[in-house]
């Protein structure tokens, strides 16, 4: 009577809970230039109000976080994305 | 050789002449200071993500361009200050993969991403340019 892989049941899904790490996706995907002209693209390293997302959240490394900094810094200065806003998505 | 490229944004309230003029006036300063123009990219106009001098939207112009020195941009920059026709510009200097990506992106060889990118951009404008829209179809309709 041994039970197959297949029978055996879990009170709960075991896959719940479990966040895949996260990772550099400059890194991973070998973006090498980060274009401050893009907005849509930057969009995804600021929060609602426009303030940049910190590494903790996006996961980019240090290389890569300094230089979304300084394209989004570029975004600003011409007016391609705002200093401060309510709602930005 | 050294890349750079120079953002501008020129006041709307202009007339298509005038932006133009300005246009070729920094252009010409690049060349007549030993630059080489790469590429002239007119992004037509825009939306500001926020007020400018009192002004909602803007008509940007991205030149990219190669010199061998760079004392003149000192003067270049103080030029685009003194210019009133411009309502902001930014001067980034370019490394081999900024090069890289913007010769990819001319020809066409950035992904999907691009494309979906030049949707809201294309569509943006004509929102703004509401006056000229109007008027054309007039014309259209009457020579049918």
């Amino acid at each position: 009577m041994a039970a197959s892989r297949e029978d055996v049941k879990f009170l709960s899904n075991p896959k719940l809970g479990l966040r895949g790490k996260k990772y550099c996706r400059f890194r991973k995907f070998g973006i090498k230039y980060i274009d401050y002209k893009d907005a849509d693209f930057l969009l995804q390293f600021i929060n609602e109000q426009g303030k940049l997302l910190p590494r903790r959240i996006t996961g980019n490394s240090l290389k890569y976080q300094r230089r979304v900094a300084t394209a989004v810094k570029r975004a600003r200065h011409l007016a391609i994305l705002p200093f401060v806003a309510d709602l930005m998505k | 050789m050294r890349h750079y490229e120079v953002n501008f944004i020129v006041d709307p309230v202009l007339s298509g002449d005038e932006v133009k003029a300005t246009a070729e006036t920094i252009q010409k300063e690049i060349k007549g200071a030993g630059g080489s123009i790469v590429h002239v990219d007119e992004m037509g106009l825009r939306q500001l993500a926020y007020a400018i001098n009192k002004r909602s939207t803007g008509i940007y112009y991205c030149i990219e361009f190669a010199c061998e020195s760079s004392e003149w941009l000192v003067k270049f920059e103080l030029n685009m200050k003194r210019n009133e026709n411009l309502l902001r510009f930014l001067t980034v200097k370019l490394d081999k993969y900024g090069v890289k990506y913007n010769d990819d992106k001319r020809n066409g060889r950035i992904g999907s991403r691009s494309k979906k990118k030049e949707a809201p951009v294309a569509a943006a404008p004509s929102a703004d340019a509401d006056i000229d829209t109007v008027s054309a179809p007039e014309v259209v309709d009457l020579d049918a």
